[in-house]
């Protein structure tokens, strides 16, 4: 076990590595202690429950003790709470899982050069950022293709809606996403965004929801912080949800697809045991749902079977590394060809990181 | 007139008697809030005792715990005043978050316009852009009760909103630094711009410039003739009127060193600690200042006091999270009962300040 996630640990490592522990050393129960910091609440079933519930199961392995603090706004209170971590409790590792504390992490890091703080976006760069800082990031738009089939399948109306945050890379791609996969069902298929324009905005999120089931929207989902919100009220219209983040189900029990998950429970596992027998520390790791990086929640009653067999199918593709979502001739939702024909972007092409379009079939606009 | 200049001038000084009679009721208030802060933590199985305990030490217990509640003091001394300052006029302001997030906004744009600037003409720019902005910000405020009778607590919240709203649509539009691509910001300022910290302390200058904010605030009150006159229109307009005083561009200029201030804590924010102008700023300092400055009651030196009580309190929540497993909504909690008991004593002590009133008043009828 130890040595399979070691083997995979190396293969994210990438060129600049921290002092290096000889690999032997029996040091598997070696006492060590995690922080780790949330920007919200630790139960807001969505992005900081995503990472709370992986590292609650690190408490699990021996010899790790966790301390964890949330509701940490992106100020200097992230660098004291760090501090304090290391400081007060001795803390070796930490996870910074807000994408807005990476500045906060780079700052602290020259000054504690043994603890690994390992910071959740994907930002570190070679080279430029200190070496005892390290950047994770999954492939969640795989998740949200997905999604996209269970709405393609289920919808009725043709309909679809996303409540998104800010019209930002990471956010279009999912919005893409899960428009490409419900129009791999039927290309009549169309999703209407809205952004609400922050990533935790109850009410507008509650509006928003409102508003696309006054439309006709039949299936919703979303890239908000906490999906709480949007689940519940389209609970409460009788539309059916796609989850985001983390496993809504429990909200809506009758109405809820399937969701996009994050399982960060493969990540940490693989940087609290590096840690601990002091294996070099991976600066850069990234995956989608092959490397164990996010997840499907499972079905509900209210999944159609249709949508199940076809999600399994391709599935099993994204499993073996057979499935491309970003491939031309792909249009956007104003006419212009953003991938032209012929063209394949793999999940680990850089471009897909600055996407600043709305494929066709999304209706909205990126406000740029 | 100066005969009643004169007089009103004793009453004031005598009225608040002491320093130390001034702070009782919110000593008081401190008190009960920790003690039902302490039912609230039985309720929760935690021995109240040893919250305490924790708290202090996470607050004032070590050197690194002071540096931690100074730092997170430094903004709060600032947007308290923006509270405190019109307050003086009889002005409730809350609109301190968009001035503080249009001032470092403002600070932000600098490296934007003139990245090619000096530093030592760079970080001074910034502070003056960021205290001028939000000053013009909050002086709307002022502008809008004097002349157009707006009400000032609900004009100046509205006017926060549009001040968010503002910063966001500009962060990610015209002034965005392209290569932000998932996190908005302005164009990152200069390494050689940034402030760093205090020498010997873990704390940016930030503080000490906050620090010297409120006792240049007090001095001016407590001692100049424009300060007097703005207590006067405070404690009875009629009366300022009536002397002569020009109480529009009091209450206007009051607004606007209210709003300058908080405008300079966005300014510190983002020379200090950001970098660079972007929604981290919006963290609620500015919200957090009106409850600090309710808990100084206004006054500018104890503002100082009272920053680092709340800076504290955030600090202490750490270990509170850490090492008894509480939620982060317990110092929250303990923020809002210290609140409720501030305004329950205020209304307390008007109430038997009345009672006082009328029964002297009996007396003297007796006589």
């Amino acid at each position: 076990m130890t040595l399979n996630r070691r083997q995979f640990l190396a293969s994210g490592v990438s060129a600049a590595a921290a002092g290096l522990l000889p690999f032997g050393a029996f040091a598997a129960e070696r006492k060590l202690t995690i922080g780790a910091l949330y920007v919200g609440p630790h139960d807001d079933y969505g992005y900081n429950q995503s990472h709370a519930q992986a590292v609650a199961k690190l408490k699990a392995l021996p010899g790790i003790k966790v301390v964890e603090q949330e509701n940490v706004p992106e100020t200097v209170a992230v660098q004291k709470a760090m501090e304090a971590m290391i400081e007060e409790d001795g803390a070796e590792l930490i996870f910074v899982t807000s994408f807005g504390y990476f500045s906060h992490a780079v700052k602290l890091a020259p000054k504690y050069p043994k603890v690994r703080f390992a910071h959740c976006g994907g930002l570190w760069q070679a080279g430029k950022d200190p070496a005892n800082v390290g950047s994770y990031f999954g492939y969640i738009d795989e998740c949200q293709y997905l999604n996209g089939i269970a709405a393609g399948h289920a919808t009725k109306s043709k309909k679809l809606g996303f409540v998104a945050a800010k019209p930002i890379p990471q956010v279009l791609r999912n919005i893409n996403a899960f428009t490409m996969g419900a129009r791999s069902v039927n290309p009549e298929i169309s999703t209407q965004v809205i952004f609400t324009g922050d990533w935790s905005m109850p009410v507008r999120e509650a509006e928003a929801t409102n508003s696309l089931a006054d439309k006709g929207v039949d299936v919703v989902t979303c890239h908000v912080d906490s999906p709480k919100v949007l689940v519940e009220t389209a609970a409460k219209r009788g539309v059916d949800v796609c989850g985001y983040h983390a496993d809504q189900s429990v909200l809506a029990p009758k109405l809820y697809l399937t969701g996009a998950e994050w399982n960060w429970e493969t990540v940490y596992k693989a940087y609290a045991l590096a840690a601990q027998s002091g294996a070099p520390f991976a600066n850069m790791t990234r995956g989608g749902l092959k490397d164990g990086f996010v997840r499907m929640s499972a079905y509900t009653a209210a999944t159609p079977a249709k949508a199940r067999t076809a999600i399994d199918g391709v599935k099993a593709k994204m499993l073996a590394g057979k499935f491309d979502i970003f491939k031309g001739p792909l249009k956007d939702n104003t006419g212009k060809e953003v991938i032209p024909a012929g063209t394949t972007l793999v999940q680990t092409d850089l471009k897909l990181e600055s996407m600043d379009y709305l494929v066709e079939g999304v209706i909205g606009s990126t406000g740029a | 007139m100066s005969e009643l200049l004169r007089e009103r001038a004793l009453v004031l000084m005598r009225a608040p008697g002491s320093f130390a009679l001034a702070a009782l009721p919110t000593l008081l208030a401190v008190c009960s809030a920790l003690a039902m802060f302490s039912l609230f933590l039985l309720a929760q199985d935690v021995s109240p005792l040893e919250a305490l305990r924790l708290m202090f030490k996470g607050a004032f217990g070590s050197s690194f715990a002071w540096a931690n509640s100074l730092q997170r003091a430094a903004p709060l001394m600032l947007t308290a005043l923006c509270v405190a300052l019109p307050a003086r006029a009889g002005l409730v302001v809350i609109g301190g978050e968009g001035a503080l997030a249009l001032g470092g906004l403002a600070a932000g744009s600098v490296a934007v316009m003139a990245p090619s600037l000096a530093v030592k003409a760079a970080v001074p720019l910034m502070v003056l852009m960021g205290a001028l902005i939000g000053g013009l910000w909050i002086a709307f405020a002022g502008m809008l009760r004097q002349w157009r009778g707006v009400n000032e607590t609900i004009g100046s919240l509205l006017l926060s909103y549009l001040g968010i709203a503002l910063f966001n649509h500009l962060v990610e539009g015209a002034l965005r630094d392209p290569a932000s691509l998932n996190k908005p910001s302005t164009l990152p300022l200069p390494e050689s711009w940034m402030v760093g910290a205090m020498p010997g302390l873990e704390v940016h200058w930030g503080f000490a410039f906050g620090a010297a904010a409120c006792v240049l605030a007090w001095i001016f009150l407590r001692w100049s003739v424009p300060g007097f006159a703005l207590n006067v229109v405070g404690g009875n307009v009629n009366v300022a009127r009536l002397v002569g005083l020009p109480v529009d561009r009091l209450v206007i200029g009051a607004c606007f060193a209210g709003g300058a201030a908080a405008g300079i804590a966005g300014a510190f924010e983002v020379a200090a600690v950001q970098g660079s102008a972007n929604a981290s700023l919006l963290s609620g300092y500015g919200y957090a200042g009106i409850l600090v400055a309710f808990a100084a009651r206004q006054n500018p030196l104890a503002v100082i006091v009272c920053a680092v009580l709340v800076g504290g309190i955030g600090a202490s929540g750490s270990l509170l999270q850490r090492r008894l497993g509480l939620p982060d909504a317990a110092t929250l909690v303990l923020q809002g009962l210290i609140f409720a008991n501030l305004l329950a004593w205020e209304a307390l002590q008007g109430r038997l300040a009345n009672w006082q009133l009328r029964l002297s008043s009996l007396g003297a009828r007796d006589v």
